[in-house]
C-alpha cells in the first residue's frame, strides 16, 4: 500500500487553530485492520459477519449499560464547541471530524437514532438528521474505525467541556464496539498478544531479557567502576520494578532504565524485574476493553505473588501509570500482601524525589550542564493520574526531580503544559507507522511550543516520563527540524548527574572502596 | 382553549417529571466500574462537592475554555433561573415584591445571551459544522419563549391577576374556574414553555441533571485507597 504524500506542517509562531475545516482532510488515515489470529486470541470475532448491524447494536447497548460515562456522555452534549479547537489532530490536520465533539458525534448519531425517543421518531419520519441522528450503515463502521484511531485518548478535550464529557471514554467504547463486531486494530492486538504469549509487548523473551539486563550491567560498570545489578526474578526481592518493555533497549528510555538501577542501587533497596511481567504498557486500555486490561493487570499481581515482593513500583510510562495508579487495585487488587507503608503500586519518581530528599544520592547538577532541560507532561500522568498523595503532584514531582539534578530549566507556553498538556501525538494505540501522517501532524502544537522556547530560551532537550511519547518524539523530532535525540528520559537525567558511592572518575581515578550497602 | 392548555400543561409537567426522573434513575443504576476523574481531582467528597458546585453554579471549564460562550451561556442560565424564580409569584404568594420586581431585567440577560450563542453558532465555522437544526431550533426556541415573555413584562402588560388565578385553578384540579386571559402573547408563550418541558428529558437538556453524574467531574481521586469494583466486573474475579 502506497502512502499517500503529505506535507509536514510548518511551525507557526503561536499554535495555530484552523478556522476554516477541511472536511475529509484525513478520511484516507486508518490503521491496519486486525486478521483473524489477532482478533481470536483476544476474545473478538475474526471477521465482521452479516449480523453486523445487529451486533454493532447489540454491543453499544451492552456498554450502555454497563458505563455511566459512556450513557451520560451520550446524552449530555450541548455542542457548545467548547472542545472544538482542543484536539492537537484538529489543529494539526484541521479534519473537522477531529474535533473532539464531531468524533464523538459518530458514535452519538447512532446511539441518538437506535436508543432516544427523539432519535427513533425522526428516523421513523425518515429525517433522524434533524436530531443529529443518523440510520446506520456498514460504511459508516469504516468510518468510525478511521476517527476512532485519531483520537489518543489523551482527555485534552474533557478538561475544557463544560461537563467533562470525555472523548478518549467513548473512543475506547467505539474501539471496543468495532472490535466485537470483528474490526479490531492490528497494532494494537498484536502487541496484547505478545503480552499474553511472551509477557511484554515488544515480545523479548526470558532469555534475551536476561542478556539484555547482564549487558546493562556491563554497561554501567565500563562506565563508572561500580557494579550496579539489573536483577531478574529475583524472590524476596523488596521492590518489583513493572516497567514499559521499551526501556530494555530503546533510545533514550534504557537510559532511564539504567538510572532507576543505579537510584535503587544507591538507595540500598532490594529490586527485581519479573520476566513474566516485564511490561508496565496495558493496551487493553487502549482498544477499551475491560477484560483485556483486567487480564494483562493480573500477571503483574501473580508476579508480585510469585517473587514475594513488599512493593511494586512503576517505571516511566504514562498509560501504563494511569492503568497502574487508577486502575490497578480495583482491576487486580486487593494488595493486602504487600506492605501498606507504601504507595500502592509507586511511581519511581516518587521513589527518586523521595531519596533526593532524604540525601542518599550525591548529585552532582553540573554533570546536566550541557544542556538547557523543558519538561513535557504526558497525557495520562497529567490528566488520569497522581504521584504522591497531592492533586497536582504529576507535575510538581517530576519537575521536583528534574531541577534537583539540572541546573537549567524552563516550562513552556503554560497553555500546553499541567492539565492542559499536548499530546505527543502518538498516545492511545496510535504508534504505528501506518498512521506516520497523523502522529507527525498531531505533533504540532507540542513542536510549536518547543520550538518557542528553544528560540527564546535556547532549549536544548525536552524530558518525558513516557515510554509512547519517548518514541514517538524520537521519529517525529527529526520532521520538524529538530534532532531525534533531544528527547530524553528524566531518569536519564537522574543518572548522568549521579556519582554512585566508589565512582571511579575519569580524572581522579583514586578512591574505589566498597560500596556501602 | 382554557382547557385545552390545561391539559397540554398536565401532560407536559407528567413528561418532564416522569422523564427526568427515568434518565436520573437510568444514570444512578448504570454502573461506573473504574475511576476516571479529570485530575488533578479532589481527593474527598468535600472538594468534588466544591467541584461541581464551581461547575454548576460558575461553568469553570467553559470559563478556562472559551471566554465568549461563557460570557453568553452565563448570562443565558443565570438569567433563565432568575426568570425562573421570578415565575414562582405565579403559583403562590411567597414571593416578596422587592424581590420579584428588579428580577424582570433578568430576562435581558437571558435574551442577550441567548442571541449571542446563536451567532456564535451560525458565525463560527467549526460550531457551525458540529450543529444540528435541532441545535438551532432549541436557541430559537427559548428565545421566543424569553422575547414573549419580556414582551408581557414591558410591552404589552398582561392580566397578571388572571393568570395567577388561572393556574391557582390549574394546580388545584379547580376546572370550573379554568380561565385564561385572552392574550395571544400569552398563549404563545406558555405552548413554547410546554413544548420545552416535552422535549427537556428526550434531548441535550439533559445536560442539566446529567452534569451531576459525569464521573470525570464527580468522583473522588482515591483509586489507590478504595477498590472500585462494578457489580458486572465482580463476576469476572
Ligand atoms: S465541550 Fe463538551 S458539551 Fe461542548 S461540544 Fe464539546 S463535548 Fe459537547
Ligand atoms: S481525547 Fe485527545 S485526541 Fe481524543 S478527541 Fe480529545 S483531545 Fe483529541
Amino acid at each position: 500500500m502506497a502512502a499517500k504524500e503529505f506535507t509536514i506542517p510548518e511551525i507557526q509562531e503561536y499554535i495555530e487553530v484552523p478556522d476554516a475545516p477541511v472536511p475529509d482532510a484525513t478520511a484516507h488515515l486508518s490503521p491496519f485492520v486486525a486478521k483473524p489470529v489477532l482478533q481470536e486470541p483476544l476474545g473478538f470475532p475474526g471477521e465482521v459477519g452479516d449480523d453486523w448491524k445487529e451486533q454493532t447494536l447489540d454491543a453499544m447497548g451492552d456498554l450502555l449499560g454497563k458505563y455511566r460515562g459512556l450513557r451520560v456522555f451520550m446524552d449530555i452534549c450541548v455542542k457548545c464547541g467548547s472542545c472544538t479547537d482542543k484536539c492537537h489532530y484538529y489543529i494539526g490536520t484541521a479534519d473537522p471530524k477531529n474535533m473532539p465533539v464531531a468524533r464523538q458525534d459518530l458514535l452519538r448519531r447512532v446511539y441518538r437514532r437506535y436508543f432516544t425517543f427523539a432519535g427513533k421518531f425522526w428516523g421513523a419520519l425518515g429525517m433522524p438528521g434533524f436530531v443529529g441522528a443518523a440510520d446506520l450503515e456498514r460504511g459508516m463502521l469504516d468510518e468510525m474505525y478511521s476517527y476512532y484511531h485519531q483520537c489518543s485518548e489523551c482527555r485534552r478535550c474533557s478538561v475544557f467541556c463544560p461537563y467533562g464529557i470525555d472523548t478518549a471514554e467513548i473512543t475506547m467504547a467505539a474501539r471496543e464496539i468495532l472490535a466485537r463486531v470483528g474490526i479490531g486494530q492490528k497494532y494494537n492486538n498484536e502487541i496484547i498478544g505478545k503480552v499474553y504469549t511472551i509477557g511484554n509487548n515488544l515480545g523479548l523473551p526470558e532469555r534475551a531479557l536476561e542478556d539484555t539486563l547482564e549487558g546493562l550491567e556491563e554497561d554501567i560498570e565500563d562506565e563508572t567502576g561500580v557494579a550496579v545489578k539489573l536483577p531478574l526474578n529475583v524472590k524476596g526481592a523488596d521492590i518489583l520494578l513493572i516497567t514499559p518493555s521499551a526501556d530494555f533497549f530503546a533510545e533514550p528510555h534504557v537510559d532511564g532504565l539504567m538510572g532507576y538501577a543505579k537510584v535503587f542501587h544507591e538507595a540500598g533497596v532490594s529490586w527485581t524485574i519479573s520476566s513474566s511481567a516485564s511490561e508496565a504498557a496495558n493496551f487493553g486500555m487502549f482498544i477499551g476493553s475491560y477484560e483485556n486490561m483486567r487480564k494483562i493487570s493480573l500477571r503483574i499481581r501473580e508476579a508480585a505473588l510469585e517473587l514475594g515482593v513488599k512493593r511494586i513500583i512503576f517505571g516511566e510510562c504514562g498509560h501504563a501509570w494511569r492503568v497502574a495508579y487508577s486502575f490497578l487495585n480495583t482491576l487486580a487488587g486487593p494488595f493486602d500482601f504487600l506492605d501498606q507503608n507504601y504507595p500502592i503500586p509507586q511511581h519511581i519518581l516518587d521513589f527518586t524525589l523521595g531519596e533526593i530528599e532524604k540525601g542518599t544520592l550525591n548529585i552532582d547538577k553540573s554533570l546536566n550542564d550541557d544542556m538547557v532541560l523543558t519538561f513535557h507532561d504526558s497525557c495520562n500522568v497529567a490528566r488520569a493520574s497522581r504521584i504522591t498523595d497531592k492533586p497536582g503532584s504529576q507535575f510538581t514531582v517530576p519537575r521536583a526531580v528534574i531541577k534537583a539534578v539540572c541546573n537549567n530549566y524552563v516550562d513552556m507556553d503554560p497553555d500546553t503544559i499541567y492539565e492542559k498538556t499536548f499530546c505527543c501525538g502518538g498516545g492511545g494505540g496510535l504508534l504505528t507507522d501506518d498512521l506516520l501522517e497523523l502522529r507527525i501532524k498531531g505533533g504540532l502544537p507540542r513542536m510549536t511550543a518547543l520550538q518557542t522556547v528553544t528560540e527564546e530560551y535556547g532549549v536544548t532537550h525536552m524530558a518525558a516520563i513516557c515510554a509512547i511519547c519517548k518514541s514517538q518524539f524520537t521519529k517525529i523530532l527529526p520532521y520538524y527540524g529538530f534532532d531525534m535525540d533531544q528527547i530524553v528520559s528524566v531518569h536519564q537525567l537522574v543518572s548522568s548527574a549521579l556519582i554512585l558511592t566508589g565512582q571511579v572518575d575519569e580524572d581522579e581515578e583514586t578512591e574505589s572502596g566498597e560500596e556501602a550497602a | 382553549m382554557s382547557l385545552a392548555f390545561a391539559i397540554l400543561f398536565y401532560v407536559a409537567t407528567l413528561v418532564l417529571v416522569v422523564g427526568v426522573a427515568f434518565k436520573v434513575v437510568q444514570y444512578s443504576k448504570t454502573p461506573v466500574p473504574l475511576k476516571i476523574p479529570t485530575t488533578p481531582a479532589p481527593t474527598t467528597t468535600s472538594g468534588v462537592v466544591m467541584r461541581m458546585f464551581r461547575e454548576v453554579v460558575f461553568f469553570e471549564s467553559l470559563f478556562i475554555s472559551t471566554i465568549w460562550t461563557w460570557i453568553f451561556a452565563w448570562a443565558f442560565h443565570m438569567g433563565l433561573f432568575a426568570v425562573l424564580f421570578r415565575h414562582g409569584r405565579y403559583f403562590h404568594d411567597l414571593l416578596p415584591a422587592v424581590i420579584v420586581g428588579p428580577l424582570k431585567y433578568a430576562a435581558f440577560a437571558m435574551i442577550i445571551g441567548l442571541t449571542g450563542l446563536l451567532v456564535r453558532r451560525i458565525a463560527v465555522n467549526r460550531v457551525r459544522y458540529i450543529s444540528a437544526p435541532s441545535d438551532y431550533a432549541m436557541l430559537i426556541l427559548l428565545l421566543l419563549i424569553g422575547i414573549s415573555g419580556a414582551m408581557m413584562t414591558f410591552a404589552s402588560h398582561v392580566d397578571i391577576v388572571g393568570v395567577k388565578e388561572y393556574f391557582h385553578a390549574w394546580m388545584t384540579f379547580d376546572f370550573d374556574n379554568l380561565i385564561l386571559p385572552p392574550d395571544t402573547v400569552l398563549r404563545i408563550h406558555l405552548f413554547l414553555v410546554a413544548v420545552l418541558m416535552l422535549i427537556f428529558p428526550i434531548s441535550k437538556l439533559l445536560h442539566a441533571p446529567g452534569i451531576f453524574f459525569s464521573p470525570t467531574r464527580n468522583q473522588v481521586d482515591n483509586p489507590r485507597e478504595v477498590r472500585h469494583v462494578a457489580e458486572w466486573a465482580e463476576k469476572l474475579e
